[in-house]
């Protein structure tokens, strides 16, 4: 998987606490996997990850791989940086991408076609390290084929 | 004798208590748990649920962070917080929406930790900060960087240009046509006309987004007062009579907005009008709030004043300025008038002046019916009022 990381000058970006639901999630982002939460009773994927189901309140829930593959629903590129964790980025692009398992989530569109990536769009996961040895999550265009 | 006497009842129950006088997991999960055993005990389920009530949450809006957290879209929320009696009020409240029809099927759910947080050396008594765990928003979110609030509207925006074609020009048509409202404002903080080319040369601020399509940062105050429609008669003022309401919250994130070009606008803006037995033709004046262009084209579409989809073109003409066929926030509005940051009591304060007759050079001739709708959060709390002079009784 894609290591992307952070700019030069960049500061330490905002490092996202760990919700106790959520931890396999960042626990697979220190090996750079990424893994969505599964209601075993619907078969539906969860994201965020939560206690229980937020279709039928069950708690049978996993953890499995996903793809990592996913298309491009809504982006807006930032001129300015949203608080001082984000100086030394700017511009820089914000997403929602929609995966193929069919959860949605906000991540980054990185690297250097990050701003002529449109709508409709498909992006693959890539991995920036966080200074406490998990990775963010952010995406990258699918290398035309 | 009340006349919600035996318009609602209580049931099914929960609760969790251990002889340890500790419980196993976070708050959140105690909080499913007991919601799940209580819908099991009267024989529903979650997608019964129109109702949610809660007093606290890691965040802001405790009601609207567990209906998104539940997966559910509720038409009555209700974050009353009195401390302990609160879950009496909500009985209260929810009794009052059911007996009105304005809900069916409420949830009232309580969790706390304080006993086994402070073991662990997390927090005092009557904080939330004693669970464990912190916002979606901190873990989901805030490590990407959206400008908040107006990079939530810039996706909802980017969205709508995508899936419609809409244009930038069509959303700083909004603007343009809410500061002609402002210039005849006197106490407006913007007054002076602007074009669509000032709108577009605005710097960007969240692609597509410019500063001329965003709200002020003011600030202001407001109140409004309520009685029953009797006693208003003998008031000093001609009566705003409330003729229909509807809410609908969604999310609280924006990356948990189903989705992004829908509101819930369109479910709060049909209970409205079907309470009031209105169609959006029937309104005369309308306040929609305007944190930024797009959430008034959203709610244009959604509340139906036009098609889905629709909303770039309806706007295009100036339809929305004075003397145009729909007069809206006739204040000069959040993009020109004020915006201290909840701009809701701005819209009923408005619309009610309308109706009086008040409003000065603004004023729209004639008017009988105003709709204030209000928006909160990042598009995910939305709530319509249709208001109705006397004449519309």
């Amino acid at each position: 998987m894609t290591v992307i990381p952070p700019p030069e000058d960049a500061p330490e970006r905002f490092r996202p606490p760990t919700s106790p639901a959520a931890e396999p999630f960042w626990a697979a982002t220190r090996d750079r996997r990424l893994v969505l939460q599964w209601c075993t009773a619907c078969e539906r994927p969860i994201h965020f990850p939560r206690e229980a189901c937020p279709s039928c309140l069950g708690t049978d829930l996993e953890f499995r791989p996903a793809s990592g593959v996913g298309t491009v629903y809504a982006v807006s590129t930032m001129p300015k940086p949203a608080n001082p964790t984000m100086a030394g980025r700017t511009p820089y692009v914000v997403a929602l991408v929609d995966l193929d398992e069919g959860v949605r989530l906000m991540t980054n569109l990185v690297g250097p076609h990050a701003e002529s990536v449109v709508i409709g769009d498909r992006v693959t996961v890539a991995w920036e390290p966080l200074t406490d040895g998990r990775h963010l999550a952010v995406f990258v265009p699918v290398a035309p084929s | 004798m009340s006349g919600l006497r035996g318009k609602a009842a209580i049931v099914g129950v929960a609760d969790a208590v251990s002889p340890t006088g500790e419980l196993e997991g976070s708050v959140r999960a105690l909080e499913v748990q007991m919601i799940r055993e209580a819908l099991d005990d009267a024989g529903l389920t979650i997608a019964d649920v129109d109702a949610v009530f809660s007093n606290l949450s890691a965040g802001w809006a405790p009601s609207m962070e567990l209906a998104e957290y539940l997966g559910i879209s509720p038409r009555w929320t209700d974050s009353t917080q009195t401390g302990g009696s609160s879950f009496e009020i909500h009985v209260e409240h929810a009794a009052a929406a059911i007996a009105l029809g304005l809900c069916e099927v409420a949830v009232i759910v309580y969790a706390a930790t304080p006993r086994s947080s402070f073991k662990r050396g997390a927090g005092g008594f009557a904080s939330r900060q004693s669970s464990p765990g912190p916002t979606p928003g901190a873990e989901w979110e805030l490590p990407y960087g959206m400008r908040a609030p107006m990079g939530a509207y810039a996706l909802a925006a980017s969205r709508h240009l995508h899936q419609f074609g809409t244009t930038s020009e069509q959303l700083a048509q909004i603007a343009v046509d809410t500061r002609r409202w402002a210039a005849m404002n006197p106490r407006a903080r913007l007054q002076e006309l602007i074009t669509v080319d000032d709108v577009l040369e605005s710097p960007l601020e969240a692609s597509p987004l410019h500063k001329l399509d965003c709200c002020l940062v003011t600030d202001g105050a407001g109140a409004v007062v309520l009685t029953s429609a009797e006693r208003a008669r003998s008031l000093r003022r001609p009566p705003a009579l409330v003729l229909g309401t509807g809410s609908c919250t969604t999310h609280a994130m924006i990356s948990e907005m189903p989705d992004l070009t829908t509101t819930g606008a369109a479910v709060s803006g049909p209970l409205a009008f079907s309470a009031a037995g209105l169609t959006p033709a029937d309104v005369d004046v309308v306040q929609l709030y305007d944190s930024f262009t797009i959430t008034v084209l959203l709610l244009l579409e959604d509340l139906g004043f036009c098609p889905k989809g629709e909303g770039g073109a309806f706007v295009a003409d100036g339809v929305l300025a004075p003397g145009g066929a729909l007069p809206a926030n006739t204040t000069g509005g959040g993009l020109a008038y004020t915006h201290p940051g909840m701009f809701g009591i701005f819209l009923l304060v408005e619309a009610v002046r309308q109706l009086r007759g008040e409003c000065g050079p603004r004023q729209v001739p004639g008017a009988e019916v105003a709709l204030a709708h209000g928006s909160g959060g990042v598009l995910s709390a939305m709530s319509t009022v249709i208001l109705g002079t006397e004449a519309t009784a």
